[in-house]
C-alpha cells in the first residue's frame, strides 16, 4: 500500500518500538502531525519550547537504554532544538530528532522558516541527513536509530522537506542495516586484554577510574565485579556517577575539580591507571602537563578510538564495548595464577585512608540560622533511600547534588556534563518521569537555572509529571559567583540575580505546589511533604546560603594535587 | 611534520564539508585538499596535505575515520607514495624572455598550453617542491596568475586504498 513521507516517518518510529515524541508543531511538519494525529502507539507530548523537547528526549535516553526521539519544524524550531542536540552530542546520549525542512524546490531560496539544518548541526550530531526523496525515508530512519544506539552513541538528525512528507510510496521497513562506511568496534584486542591484565597484577598503586562509558554501555556489574576481584580502589567522574556503588569501600568518590581529595590524590599518584569509559576531560584531570609529571602506566579501555591519547598518552589502548571488554579481561583475570600483591596493596590502601583523613572526605558546617544547600542533598538522599533519579542542572546545585547524593546505581543521576547546559534540569526529568512513571524523580536546580526552562511547568501540569523540584535558590548565579570571588578579586559582576520571581506564585499558576522554605528546621519537613504527594509536582524553594561554595575545588588550569579543601584551610 | 592523508568516502552531498568542517572546528591546518569521484562513483577520493605532531596527526586520522561518511583513511606519508600537484601559471613573455621562458618549461618537463603576444600559460605537474623551484626559477616579476591543484598523493607498490 502506498503511503506518504508523513505516515511512513511516524510507521517507522513505531517499528522502532517508540513510546514517546517529544514535539512542537509548525508548518513543515504539519503532514507528520497529521499522521501523528491518526495514529495512537506513538504518544507525543507537547513541549512550550524546543530545546526542552530535546532535553526531555535525552533524559528518557539517559535514563533508561532506549533512544530519545524529537520532532521539530524548521528554521526556529530547529534553531531552538539546537543546544538541546548539542547536550546529547556532548555526553554520548543516544538520540534521532526528526526536523522539517521547507520544500525541496524552495531549499536554497532562504524561504520562509529555512535554515540548513545539516549546516548548523554537523559539527554538534552523531550524522545527520537531509531526506530528498520520500522513497528514502524508510531507510534512513532505520540509518538513524541504529548510528544513533549503536558504538559510541549520539544523536542524528533527519531533516524532512515538506514536500518529501507528502508524497506517497510504499512503505518497506528494512530488516537490517548495513553501512559499509561504518563499523563500530565490539569485543577488544585479547591479546591487549592480556597485557592489561598483566599490569592490573603487578601494579604496586592501582586506580581504576571509570566514566560515562559505563553507564552507556551497561557495563555496572562488569566493573563492579572487577573492582571487587582486584580489591582496587574506584573513582567515577561526574557522568559515571553510579557506575560503581557509592556506598561500597572500596569507592573513593567523584575525581577531578570538585572531586573528593582522596579520588584525586590516587589518581595522581597511581603507579597503573585503568580509564574505562572515560575520557580525561580537562574538569577531570586539570593540568596535563602536571598530571604527566607522574610516570605511571594507562590502561584505556574506550570504543571510540579517538577519545584513547587525545589528551594523555596511553600504554595498553583497548577498543571495544566495555560490556565485552571487561566480561574477557574478568575471565583472563580469573584463570591467572597470579593475585595482586597483598603488602603492596594494603600499603596503598593506608596511603589512600591517610589522605581521606586530611581531605576530611566531603563535608561542610552545617548551620541552625541558614540552609546549607548540602543540607538540602543529603536530606533528599535520606528520605529516597537513595534510590530517586535525580536530574540536575548546571552550577553549583549540580555538584553538591553529585557530591552529596550517593548513587549506587547506573542511570539514576541525569545531569549535562560535556555542555553544562542550564535549562536540562526540568525537562530532562519530564523525560525521565514518563520512562519510569510510579517513581521519584528529584530535579535538583537552581533560581538562575531552572528560569532558562521554567515554561515546562506547563507541559509537566498537562502530562500530570509529579516532579520535586527542588531549587537551592542562593540567589546568586553561585558557579559564576564562586569564580568571582576566588579569580576575580570578589567583583560580583553580573551574577546576582535581582528581582526574581515568587516561585511560589509561579508553581501555583501553573497550577502547581509551592513550598518556600527558610528556615533549616524546615528542610526535612518540606521534602516529606513533596515526597508524599504523589500525583502533584511540588516547587520548593530552598532559600540557601548566597556565599556558600564547592568544595574541594581543583582551580581550572591546576593539577590535582593543587586543591583547594575548604574556606577554613 | 608534513603529511599527506589519502582518504575514500561515500560520494554524498556535504561529504566535503564534513571533512572540512571537521579541520577547522578542531583547529587542524590543511595546506591543501583535492576530491574528485573514483572510477567507483559511489566513492570520493580526497588527498588533504596537512601538519602537527605525531598526536595531532594521530588524532586528524582517528576524527576522520569516525565520520560515518568516512570509507577508509591512509596516512601516505607513513610509507612509500608518490605525491603529483598540476599547476598552470601564465607568464608575462616578451622579447627576449620568450625563449628563456620556453627553455625553462622544457627543463621542468612542462608544456606551453597558450601563446599569446604578451604571455605563456603553463602547465606544469611534479612533486610541491618541484613547482615551488619552477616559480622561483622563473622569477615572481614574471608571473600574472597561477593556480595549483594541492597534492594527489597514491601509495606504491602494494599500498592500495580500497573499500
Ligand atoms: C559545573 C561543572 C563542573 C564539573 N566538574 C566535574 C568534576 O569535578 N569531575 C568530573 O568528573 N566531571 C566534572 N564535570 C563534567 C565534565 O565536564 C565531563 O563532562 C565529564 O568529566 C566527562 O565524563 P567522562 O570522562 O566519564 O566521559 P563521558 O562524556 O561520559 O564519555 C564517555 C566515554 O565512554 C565512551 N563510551 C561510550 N559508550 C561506550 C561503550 N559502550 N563501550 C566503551 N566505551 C564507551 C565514549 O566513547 C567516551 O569516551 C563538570 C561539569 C560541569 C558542568
Ligand atoms: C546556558 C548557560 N549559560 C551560561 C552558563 C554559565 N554558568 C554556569 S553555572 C552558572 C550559574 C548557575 O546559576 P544557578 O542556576 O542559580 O545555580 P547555582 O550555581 O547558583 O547553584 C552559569 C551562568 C551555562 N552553564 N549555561
Ligand atoms: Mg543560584
Amino acid at each position: 500500500m502506498e503511503m506518504t513521507g508523513a505516515e511512513i516517518t511516524i510507521r517507522c518510529l513505531q517499528e522502532e518500538g517508540v513510546e514517546f515524541l517529544f514535539g512542537y508543531p509548525g508548518g513543515a511538519v504539519l503532514h507528520i502531525y497529521d499522521a501523528l494525529f491518526q495514529q495512537d502507539k506513538v504518544k507525543h507530548i507537547l513541549v512550550r519550547h524546543e530545546q526542552a523537547a530535546v532535553h526531555a528526549a535525552d533524559g528518557y535516553a539517559r535514563s533508561s537504554d532506549k533512544v530519545g526521539v524529537a520532532l521539530v519544524t524548521s528554521g526556529p524550531g530547529l534553531t531552538n532544538a539546537v543546544t538541546g542536540i548539542a547536550t546529547a552530542y556532548m555526553d554520548s546520549i543516544p538520540m534521532v530528532v526528526i526536523s522539517g525542512q521547507v520544500p525541496t524546490y524552495a531549499i536554497g531560496e532562504d524561504a520562509f522558516q529555512e535554515v540548513d539544518a545539516v549546516g548548523i548541526t554537523r559539527p554538534c550530531v552523531k550524522h545527520n541527513f537531509l531526506v530528498k526523496d520520500v522513497k528514502d525515508i524508510a531507510s534512513t530512519i532505520k540509518k538513524a536509530f541504529y548510528l544513533a544506539k549503536s558504538g559510541r552513541p549520539g544523536p542524528v538528525l533527519v531533516d524532512i522537506p515538506k514536500d518529501v512528507s507528502a508524497h506517497k510510496t510504499e512503505f518497506v521497513y528494512p530488516a537490517t542495516v548495513n553501512i559499509r562506511s561504518y563499523h563500530p568496534q565490539g569485543r577488544g584486542d585479547s591479546q591487549q586484554i592480556r597485557q592489561a591484565a598483566q599490569l592490573l597484577l603487578e601494579a604496586k598503586r592501582p586506580m581504576i577510574y571509570a566514566g560515562g562509558g559505563v553507564v552507556l554501555s551497561g557495563a555496572a556489574a562488569q566493573l563492579t565485579d572487577l573492582v571487587r576481584l582486584l580489591g582496587f580502589p574506584c573513582t567515577n567522574t561526574l557522568m559515571g556517577l553510579g557506575g560503581y556503588p557509592a556506598n561500597d569501600k572500596q569507592y573513593v568518590g567523584m575525581l577531578g575539580m570538585h572531586g573528593t581529595y582522596e579520588a584525586n590524590m590516587s589518581m595522581q599518584h597511581c603507579d597503573v591507571l585503568v580509564a574505562i569509559g572515560a575520557r580525561f576531560d580537562d574538569r577531570v584531570i586539570g593540568n596535563v602537563e602536571h598530571f604527566a609529571q607522574v610516570p605511571r602506566k594507562i590502561i584505556h579501555i574506550d570504543i571510540d578510538p579517538s577519545s584513547i591519547a587525545k589528551r594523555v598518552k596511553v600504554d595498553v589502548p583497548i577498543v571495544g564495548d566495555l560490556k565485552l571488554v571487561l566480561d574477557e579481561l574478568l575471565s583472563v583475570l580469573r584463570s591467572s595464577r597470579q593475585k595482586p600483591d597483598a603488602g603492596e596493596m594494603s600499603a596503598w590502601w593506608s596511603q589512600i585512608e591517610e589522605w581521606r583523613g586530611i581531605g576530611g572526605g566531603l563535608h561542610y558546617r552545617n548551620s541552625t540560622e541558614i540552609i546549607k544547600p548540602q543540607f538540602v542533598i543529603e536530606t533528599l538522599h535520606k528520605l529516597t533511600g537513595g534510590d530517586a533519579f535525580v536530574t540536575s542542572d548546571v552550577g553549583q546545585h549540580q555538584m553538591w547534588a553529585a557530591q552529596y547524593y550517593k548513587f549506587n546505581h547506573p542511570r539514576r543521576w541525569i545531569n549535562s556534563g560535556g555542555l553544562g547546559t542550564m535549562g536540562f534540569g526540568l525537562p530532562a526529568a519530564m523525560g525521565v518521569q514518563l520512562k519510569h512513571p510510579g517513581e521519584t524523580v528529584a530535579c535538583v536546580t537552581g533560581e538562575g537555572s531552572i528560569q532558562m526552562n521554567i515554561q515546562e511547568l506547563s507541559t509537566c501540569k498537562q502530562y500530570h509529571l509529579p516532579i520535586k523540584v527542588l531549587s537551592l535558590n542562593n540567589g546568586y548565579l553561585g558557579m559564576v559567583r564562586q569564580w568571582q570571588e576566588f579569580f576575580h578579586g570578589n567583583r560580583f559582576s553580573e551574577s546576582y540575580m535581582d528581582a526574581l520571581p515568587d516561585f511560589v506564585k509561579v508553581a501555583e499558576a501553573y497550577g502547581h505546589i509551592g513550598i518556600r522554605i527558610d528556615k533549616p528546621c524546615d528542610v526535612e519537613p518540606a521534602i516529606i511533604e513533596a515526597l508524599s504527594r504523589k500525583n502533584d509536582l511540588v516547587f520548593m524553594d530552598f532559600r540557601t546560603d548566597p556565599t556558600e561554595n564547592v568544595f574541594p575545588m581543583v582551580p581550572g588550569g591546576k593539577g590535582l594535587s593543587e586543591v583547594v579543601l575548604s574556606e577554613d584551610l | 611534520m608534513r603529511h599527506i592523508i589519502s582518504l575514500l568516502m561515500e560520494n554524498e552531498a556535504g561529504a566535503l564539508s564534513r571533512v572540512a568542517g571537521l579541520f577547522s572546528a578542531r583547529g587542524y591546518n590543511i595546506e591543501s585538499l583535492t576530491v574528485a569521484p573514483t572510477e567507483d562513483a559511489s566513492l570520493s577520493r580526497m588527498t588533504i596535505v596537512t601538519s602537527g605532531s605525531d598526536a595531532i596527526i594521530e588524532q586528524i586520522t582517528k576524527q576522520l575515520n569516525k565520520l560515518v561518511d568516512v570509507v577508509s583513511v591512509m596516512d601516505l606519508s607513513e610509507g612509500e607514495h608518490i605525491e603529483r600537484e598540476l599547476m598552470l601559471v601564465k607568464l608575462r613573455a616578451e622579447g627576449d624572455a620568450r625563449d628563456e621562458l620556453k627553455r625553462m618549461t622544457d627543463i621542468f618537463r612542462g608544456r606551453i598550453l597558450d601563446v599569446t603576444d604578451h604571455t605563456y600559460t603553463i602547465e606544469l605537474t611534479g612533486s610541491r617542491v618541484k613547482l615551488d623551484s619552477f616559480i622561483d626559477a622563473i622569477g615572481r616579476d614574471l608571473i600574472l596568475e597561477t593556480v595549483r591543484t594541492g597534492a594527489s598523493g597514491i601509495g606504491r607498490g602494494n599500498r592500495i586504498l580500497s573499500l
